[in-house]
């Protein structure tokens, strides 16, 4: 009985050293935003689309010693008197930073959303419908262009009206509630930024507009956290109404500019038509190549094979075509395209678990945030620690995605022009540790992404850009390890991305903030 | 999906054992039963969320194993066992490459508490203790063709045996405690993004039924069993499965094991099942075999307490 004592005994040590199931989140744990500067001048910084930081005008606020403003204090002061627990954590949530929070609730969309359609009875594939987004297959199917593009315009909306907002707030240099009213109660570390548009509001305004294009079935949910972040801004005594109310609106207003772009950009034609999935199989056939083809059962169209042609925000489509687009892949009967096959299966047939651990880090394939939203919170990991101001955080998160989105138009135009099989569909005895995409494999877009997101993170945070280096290295390797991609997909994918981000870098030094 | 399946296949694998943590058989004292079994486990079509589905870039996704299995006999009421299977998965179509490895070390202590003798009908109560982990520094997030799902767990089982005559009834529950895994990403989404490489797994409660005949060894019997995931989040539309999706399933199942004329030492043991209903996993079926090897350390001869009680 002894032995039967000491086995449970046993047995309740190993029950209790389980117990503990909390998991830290790493984007619950960032601190209040506390800028190291201001950014005063950041009104004349160069904007993306916007003619001006005036071309939508923010009319001048009540002055801080009128009635209607001691009622706007007053409001402070009424959702502070009962404050809860719960809005004590929301308070602590978006002080984080209003460009942070946001940017995580579009990966949150974007991995809500990341899911192909399920093929119909007779073989075909439904398309998801933006004007009847919540029948299935909802819109958006929110894959890694989608999603690239979805990530640029609420960065450079986000950006043009912080621009326009920092420009208002020095021209009317409305004091933060707190510095009117010493007594007032304040949640959020103090700043001397005039309040007046409230930069919240303008992110939050600007956002939930640009939204409403580009995830229109989750109005309800976006809506559910503009709220919340507004009411955050009051109760933590940072903003009065006023504040926030002139911020929200000329938020959407800027978003408007953006939202008129994007219907126009060419991407609402991207997922093309059967003749033309068509011409370009015939297209490589003529050049005696191997044409890709859809390995999925059955037989998906390819995604979004005029992708390439949508509006790149840092150069022109005429010169992704002469000085962007890559080479021509080794053609499929050559014999580095063989050796290159042979690297492949190598890695298909014995991959190590190191080999696996890299495939799957950076897999970001379905139901994921895709890799410029991994990108985007690797970034956001590193933004934090810099303590940037809002518009700051605006202008590189911008900078960033729109190098992603070009990124991904430059690496589907030569995925579509090259028209490149997958390794697996050449040697069907490799089989892939990694999800296969559905469509062709020159060049491969994690290496294009991360090229170019690492050439201009290393020149927003220089002493880590031979960290960002090996990041898109081994986020390019993975596809090899994985066995999806050749060595040459992802080497012109490293160098296509880095000549992207040369235009963002190009950008950056002449934007006016450096 | 893959990992229910996994964890249905060690507890499968332990059903078909001539001796297990769940049965009402117990090993005498100084006695040690030890063996090896094979299985396999295929299924088709699968439950994503509550909708059965079939994946033509699946096909049939089969999950093979080999397993070595023992009781050993501290006294006629107190043993302990052991199992460590070897796990290879495929899928018949698609791109998805399976994956093979050594998975989960399970042991159990199963401690026969009480019996009592009523009329003809004896009735015994267990109380059972198990521990799993993996062996091997596998993926579960690489569902359906991981091999296991990686957590520790804890099972703290209780256990009704009746016998009358030769005719017996068992059943039992357990709460199984998971501890978190670690993917190999930093950021992942189930319901809402997590940005942690450690996820939570949801607790979960199995229960067993089996019903037969013994005699001398040998029995065949019947089985349903029923594992249930406490909380966890479905499988969305065409999605993929993830480790800490709410996993249940409803099995029934034949198993037998019969001790060899020639040699009652060793005995051969069988096992099927079906599954009947589930949710985010496969609707596997699933057949084991193997032997068992008894060695008696006792200087008595061998036998099992079972025989004794009849």
């Amino acid at each position: 009985m002894k032995k039967i004592h000491l086995l449970i005994i046993t047995a309740a040590v190993i029950l209790l050293h389980s117990c503990s199931k909390e998991i830290s989140d790493r984007s619950m744990d960032y601190p209040a935003l506390q800028p190291a500067s201001q950014d005063l001048n950041a009104g004349t910084w160069k904007p993306v689309l916007l003619t001006g930081p005036t071309e939508f005008p923010v009319p001048a606020p009540i002055a801080t010693n009128t009635p209607d403003y001691i009622a706007q204090l007053n409001e402070i002061k009424s959702f502070q008197a009962n404050i809860t627990d719960a809005e004590r954590n929301s308070v602590k949530y978006w002080s984080a930073g209003a460009v942070l929070r946001w940017s995580e609730i579009l990966r949150h969309l974007v991995a809500l959303h990341n899911l192909p359609p399920v093929a119909n009875g007779d073989g075909t594939y439904p398309f998801p419908n933006a004007n009847n987004p919540l029948a299935y297959p909802q819109f958006p199917f929110a894959n890694p262009p989608y999603a690239a593009r979805a990530y640029a315009y609420v960065a450079a909306a986000q950006y043009d009206a912080l621009v326009a907002a920092w420009h208002y707030k020095t021209v009317y240099n409305r004091a933060a509630p707190y510095n009117v009213d010493a007594s007032l109660n304040v949640l959020i570390p103090r700043s001397s930024l005039p309040s007046y548009p409230s930069e919240d509001a303008v992110v939050m305004g600007v956002t939930t507009e640009l939204l409403k294009l580009l995830f229109p079935g989750d109005q309800e949910y976006i809506q559910m956290k503009a709220e919340e972040h507004k009411r955050s801004r009051i109760i933590a005594g940072a903003n009065v109404r006023s504040d926030l109310d002139a911020g929200e609106a000329l938020g959407k207003s800027v978003a408007q500019k953006f939202v008129t772009r994007a219907r126009n950009d060419r991407a609402g034609a991207a997922a093309g038509n059967q003749t033309i999935w068509t011409q370009m199989e015939n297209d490589a056939i003529a050049r005696n190549e191997v044409p890709w083809i859809s390995q999925e059962s059955p037989k998906r169209p390819p995604m979004l094979p005029l992708f390439g042609r949508v509006r790149p925000f840092l150069f022109d489509s005429l010169t992704m075509v002469t000085t962007i687009r890559p080479a021509a892949p080794p053609s499929t009967s050559s014999q580095q395209f063989k050796d290159e096959l042979a690297e492949v299966y190598s890695y298909s047939a014995n991959p190590t678990r190191e080999q696996i651990r890299i495939a799957h880090f950076w897999s970001d394939g379905v139901g994921t945030y895709t890799p410029p939203g991994h990108w985007n919170a690797i970034a956001s990991d590193d933004f934090v620690k810099q303590n940037f101001s809002e518009v700051r955080w605006a202008r590189n998160m911008a900078l960033l995605n729109m190098a992603m989105m070009d990124a991904a138009i430059a690496c589907w135009d030569a995925k579509y022009f090259y028209f490149n099989p997958r390794p697996s569909q050449m040697d069907p005895r490799i089989k892939t540790t990694t999800g296969l995409p559905n469509f062709p494999s020159y060049i491969s877009g994690h290496s294009t992404f991360s090229a170019a997101a690492a050439t201009i993170l290393g020149h927003i945070i220089k002493p880590n850009a031979a960290h960002y280096t090996a990041l898109a290295k081994e986020a390019s390797e993975s596809r090899i390890y994985g066995a999806i991609h050749y060595r040459s997909d992802c080497v012109k994918g490293l160098e296509t991305g880095n000549k992207v981000g040369g235009y963002a870098i190009a950008r950056a030094l002449t934007d006016g903030a450096e | 999906m893959r990992k229910i399946l996994l964890l249905i296949a060690v507890v499968c694998a332990l059903n078909a054992s001539a001796q297990t943590e769940i049965d009402g058989i117990m090993m005498e004292k100084n006695v040690f039963c030890v063996g090896p079994m094979y299985g396999y486990s295929s299924w088709k079509n699968y439950w994503e969320g509550t909708l059965k589905r079939d994946n033509e870039n699946l096909g049939t996704v089969s999950t093979s194993m080999f397993s070595v299995m023992g009781n050993y006999g501290v006294t006629r009421n107190l043993n302990l066992l052991f199992g460590l299977p070897y796990v290879k998965t495929k899928a018949s179509a698609g791109q998805l490459k399976g994956l093979k490895g050594i998975q989960d070390f399970s042991f159990w202590i199963k401690w026969k508490a009480y019996s009592k003798k009523f009329g003809n009908g004896r009735l015994s109560l267990f109380a059972i203790g198990g521990y799993s982990m993996p062996a091997s520094s596998y993926t579960a997030d690489f569902l359906p063709m991981s091999i296991g799902l990686e957590s520790k767990n804890l099972f703290i089982r209780g256990m009704a045996d009746f016998q009358l005559d030769r005719w017996f009834a068992t059943f039992s529950g357990a709460y199984v405690r998971r501890s978190n895994i670690k993917l190999d990403r930093d950021a992942y989404y189930t319901t809402e993004m997590h940005y942690t490489n450690e996820v939570k797994m949801p607790d979960a409660l199995s229960f067993n039924f089996r019903a037969g005949y013994r005699d001398k060894g040998a029995f065949a019997e019947v089985v349903a069993d029923n594992w249930t995931t406490l909380d966890g989040f479905d499988i969305t539309r065409n999605n993929m499965p993830f480790p800490s999706n709410k996993m249940n399933a409803t099995r029934i199942g034949l198993s037998f094991k019969y001790p060899m004329p020639f040699h009652p030492a060793l005995s051969v043991v069988g096992n099927g099942f079906v599954t009947v209903a589930g949710r985010n996993m496969g609707q596997a079926t699933s057949f084991a075999g193997g032997f068992f090897y008894v060695f008696d350390f006792s200087g008595k001869q061998k036998k099992e307490t079972n025989k004794s009680k009849k």
